[in-house]
């Protein structure tokens, strides 16, 4: 019987193993030295919040996997011997396989600053950064002050995670407003606002010089570029993420930043595949970027190789660029493309709504001269995604999209809606006459 | 704030202390023509009970239940032993020792509780409820801005299983158990709402009255907690005042001021067979001996039972009932909404849920046959079983033990859906509507579920919500009452409970939305 090992147990290389499951019965075994079961780490801020516990956590049941089939091994890969198909456990325990799929993901980029290293130094991706972050930062009266470095999305987890224990939380972001290189302004600027709502210390145009330990080795101030020290017991570090791929340094697995792979998931190997967030794409797919650190292109990723793997060679073809986060109490979902001010290109116009109390606000992005929709950010109300999925692909035109704006929402029921107001805030904007439809059931469900 | 909520807690604990001191403290005096009203109205024609009392109990002060219950107890019990033993059964007492305790403290009470019934009210009631509301109304600020506000409750003892939670355990399944099986010890708290039970009904108050009372009261202060926390969200408000609307005056006034009116007592939304006795012979008498609104009542309880059920769940979901107008749902969703993670999210616990809820219904529909043979018939038994032992087992074990004791008692350690879950027999019924032939679902959005676990976690009935919207398909479960909570605490936007086209609405995928791989093809593979 053909054995798969996957090395890595998140969201990329589960799916991978629940696929290659579903369809054959070729021996597969998991290896993590992270966590004995799968768990979801985009959710490692709530069990520090107190909304779950860890167990929670766990998409499965503990029984699920021995009764698939799918043999978990808790240790740490140190080297893969690609000659002998065999890879080195720290144990010194061997596993041989037949192919093998990489999927280790990300760690907390480190850019080098002087004291990075330092107890109460760290990012948030892993379940042991989640216990450190419990260690080291349990209450405000043992930690007075973080320091959070980069304004990104784990960035503003961390600051909540912190805040939801009353800890002060001071907020250093490089650019000059929260996400701007990925956000349009106007969005961004509003998340500025409701980050000082929530009593954050936010530092805008701020970077960190150097981290300065207490005679304990632990940190105990931040020095930003402004000269200025901060006090503080726990520095988040987030910057950003890299593939974790040290392992294979020598392995003569073709590397870049991450594991070069083509479009179908293969590497130089014939045998090995990447996916998550440690595959680096050799050209990247559309608008999107070589290495895609994401919770669904992870799961995309595994869902294509388990298809490779079983002998139906797919490429990975992601469809229509999608994501969503939640920044303090405000959702945020993106369809398509939405540019901040990084990478904008010339023809991509915007229309932005904001509700002119609450912190809930809309950018659409179509193209300037033939009008066609490109994306939609949304900020405090809900989007169907199949409908603008299917609006992408249809390449409608903006004006249709504002007309059927009914459709695509997924507020729960009884919410207020805004698609008059923002209709209303387009028709004066570019002199248009547009009026909203009531919602059809028959065109959501069209495709269907 | 945090000192007013600190004040409002000690208010309130103040309030439930004297609230639970009461069973045991109050003075009893029976008098002898007491004693005789009681004998006739209950048609007590054993001399040696009676001469017993008279010796025993008549005339002598009793402080607290405690010694006045065993007296009353054994000379009931020696009283029918003898009868028994001579063959006398016209003279053998079947009212219960516990219920004639209640009816004779009732009568024979004095001293402090009886003549300061407004004070004590404001003592028990009066302080609860300001407790609470100075506990509770605080967090209009210390929530901060609108958003879903679950930080700390697995970070703290009440709502995660630590001793708070134990003791508040122990305090409902006790209280249950007092109300149940021993309502002589809640004499003293009937004297509390004595004055408001004469202003609706004209009666005094009994047991059920407090607990109906009670029941109110508890939903009202915790839908004022529910107000607070999801401000947000116009389904919970919506919600929340519907279930207290029909908890205030479907259940509660409308019944007392129809008996003021000479009218049965009838809660007009609880539907059989979760209003198992509807059919129950006695119901039957007393709603023909009615006449035209007892016959309208019998046609709306089946009206409601054969038309409105399938027809409501088609339309809306079991939710329309169970999270929008039931009485027990009420409760779950008020007080019982600190304890909605508890429900076990299980696979066993699934299976367990699916063969109890359905026995009971079984159990249920099979007695109301009988019944109803037993009473155009006129046989007391079929195939030899007794109709009232069935009756009297359902009562017993379901109507008291498990909607009662257990449905309310587990809230703080199993979750606040234990008897929806695995034991009501209308939740059942509505179930199988839902599952089958509706428009409800919660739709599932496209590939955006991170699996983060939220709304498994808060799913008060232990739908593993995740399972389904990890895979991108829609959530038909047929135990769902809709509550809307996955939907609220969902971080990305993925749930949404709404009623649509049947076509599509179950929706196994194989692959989720955002994966353009030629499904074709994957299909054709198979």
């Amino acid at each position: 019987m053909e054995h798969i090992v996957i090395i890595g147990n998140g969201i990329a290389g589960i799916t991978a193993a629940r696929h290659i499951r579903k369809q054959s019965d070729k021996k597969i075994t998991v290896i993590s030295s992270e966590s004995d079961h799968f768990f979801s780490r985009t959710a490692l801020m709530y069990v520090y919040m107190g909304h779950m516990k860890f167990d929670h956590l766990k998409p499965y049941e503990d029984w699920f996997w021995k009764k698939n089939r799918i043999a978990l091994i808790n240790g740490l890969v140190v080297r893969v011997d690609i000659s002998n198909n065999t890879i080195h456990l720290q144990d010194s325990q061997e596993v041989p396989y037949d192919k093998l799929i990489i999927a280790t993901g990300s760690k907390t980029s480190k850019y080098g600053w002087p004291g990075q290293d330092l107890l109460g130094v760290q990012g948030l991706y892993s379940k042991q950064d989640l216990e450190t972050m419990e260690a080291l930062a349990p209450n405000k009266e043992i930690c007075t002050r973080a320091v959070i470095v980069g304004g990104g999305l784990i960035g503003i987890e961390m600051a909540e995670m912190l805040r939801s224990r009353d800890i002060p939380v001071t907020f250093l972001v490089r650019e000059d407003s929260y996400w701007s290189n990925v956000l349009p302004l106007g969005e961004s600027q509003m998340i500025n606002e409701h980050i000082l709502e929530h009593h954050i210390d936010l530092r805008l145009s701020t970077n960190l010089v150097s981290i300065i330990p207490d005679e304990f080795g632990r940190v105990k101030a931040v020095t930003t570029d402004n000269g200025e020290t901060i006090a503080c017991n726990f520095v988040g570090l987030a910057p950003g993420v890299t593939p974790n791929i040290d392992f294979l340094k020598d392995s003569g697995i073709t590397l870049g930043k991450g594991v070069k792979v083509n479009q179908f998931l293969e590497t130089n190997i014939p045998n090995i595949y990447a996916i998550g967030d440690c595959a680096e794409q050799h050209q990247a797919i559309g608008n999107r970027r070589a290495i895609e650190a994401v919770w669904y292109t992870g799961r995309m990723m595994g869902e294509v190789v388990a298809q490779t793997v079983c002998g139906n060679k797919m490429p990975y073809n992601p469809g229509h660029w999608f994501n969503s986060a939640k920044f303090l109490d405000i959702e945020y979902q993106t369809y398509g493309w939405v540019h901040g001010n990084k990478g904008k290109p010339a023809e991509e116009t915007h229309f932005h709504w904001r509700h002119e109390k609450e912190k809930i606000c809309i950018t659409m992005a179509f193209h300037k001269d033939s009008k066609q929709f490109l994306g939609i950010n949304t900020f405090g109300i809900r989007m169907r995604h199949d409908v603008i999925d299917r609006w992408l692909t249809e390449k409608r035109a903006i004006d249709h999209v504002l007309i059927h704006l009914k459709d695509a929402n997924f507020d729960p029921e009884f919410y207020k809606s805004y698609e008059a107001a923002i209709i209303s805030s387009y028709n004066k904007e570019y002199n248009t006459s547009l009026r909203p439809k009531k919602k059809s059931w028959k065109r959501i469900f069209s495709n269907a | 704030m945090k000192t007013i909520q600190n004040i409002g807690l000690f208010i309130f604990l103040l309030g439930l202390t004297i609230f639970s001191l009461l069973p045991f403290v109050g003075s009893f005096e029976l008098s002898k023509t007491t004693l005789d009203t009681i004998a006739q109205e209950k048609n007590i024609n054993s001399e040696i009970f009676l001469d017993k009392l008279h010796s025993t109990v008549v005339g002598k002060e009793f402080s607290g239940l405690l010694s006045l219950s065993p007296k009353i107890a054994t000379n009931l019990e020696q009283a029918n032993a003898y009868h028994r033993k001579n063959k006398e059964y016209n003279k053998v007492i079947y009212t219960s020792a516990h219920d004639l305790t209640a009816l004779i403290a009732k009568k024979s009470a004095n001293g402090f509780i009886v003549d300061n019934k407004g004070l004590m009210w404001w003592l028990t009631f009066g302080l609860g409820i300001i407790g609470a509301l100075l506990f509770i109304l605080p967090n209009v600020i210390l929530l901060g801005k609108k958003g879903i506000k679950n930080n700390g409750i697995y970070l703290q003892n009440a709502t995660n299983r630590g001793w708070i939670a134990w003791m508040v355990f122990v305090f409902l399944v006790t209280f249950y158990l007092v109300l149940y099986f021993r309502p002589q010890f809640a004499v003293n708290w009937t004297f509390l709402v004595d004055p408001i039970s004469f202003s609706l009904s004209g009666n005094e108050a009994g047991h059920w009255f407090v607990y109906g009372f009670m029941y109110c009261t508890v939903m009202t202060v915790m839908a004022v907690r529910m107000y607070i926390k999801y401000r947000h969200n116009a389904y919970q408000m919506l919600r929340t005042t519907s279930v207290l609307f029909f908890q205030i005056v479907f259940a509660f006034l409308i019944p007392e001021i129809m008996v003021r009116l000479q009218m049965p007592y009838y809660d007009f939304k609880n539907i059989f067979p979760l209003d198992y006795d509807f059919f129950f012979q006695w119901n039957l008498k007393s709603l023909i001996a009615s006449g035209g609104i007892g016959l309208f009542i019998l046609g709306w309880g089946i009206a409601l039972s054969l038309i409105a059920v399938p027809m409501m769940v088609y339309f809306f979901g079991k939710r329309w009932y169970c999270s929008w107008v039931c009485g027990c749902g009420g409760l779950a969703e008020t007080l019982g909404d600190p304890y909605r993670q508890h429900s076990s999210k299980s696979l066993f616990s699934w299976r367990v849920e699916r063969w109890l809820v359905h026995l009971v219904l079984v159990f249920v529909v099979g007695m109301t046959l009988m019944t109803l043979y037993s009473f155009f018939t006129g046989s007391g038994t079929v195939l030899g079983i007794r109709t009232q032992s069935v009756q009297n087992v359902y009562g017993l074990a379901i109507g008291a033990i498990f909607a009662g004791v257990i449905g309310t008692g587990f809230y703080p350690i199993f979750g606040n859906r234990v008897w929806c879950r695995f034991g009501c027999p209308l939740a059942a019924y509505l179930g199988l509507v839902q599952r089958f032939k509706s428009r409800f679902r919660i739709t599932t959005n496209g590939g955006q579920c991170i699996s983060c676990g939220n709304c498994s976690t808060y799913c008060e009935q232990g739908i593993d919500v995740r399972a389904y919207a990890q895979k991108g398909e829609n959530i038909i479960r047929s135990s769902c009452v809709g509550c809307g909570i996955c939907a609220a605490v969902c971080p990305r936007g993925v749930l949404k409970l709404e009623n649509g086209p049947e076509k599509g609405r179950i929706n196994p995928t194989e692959i989720l939305l955002g994966n353009d791989v030629d499904l074709m093809d994957l299909l054709n593979k198979k």
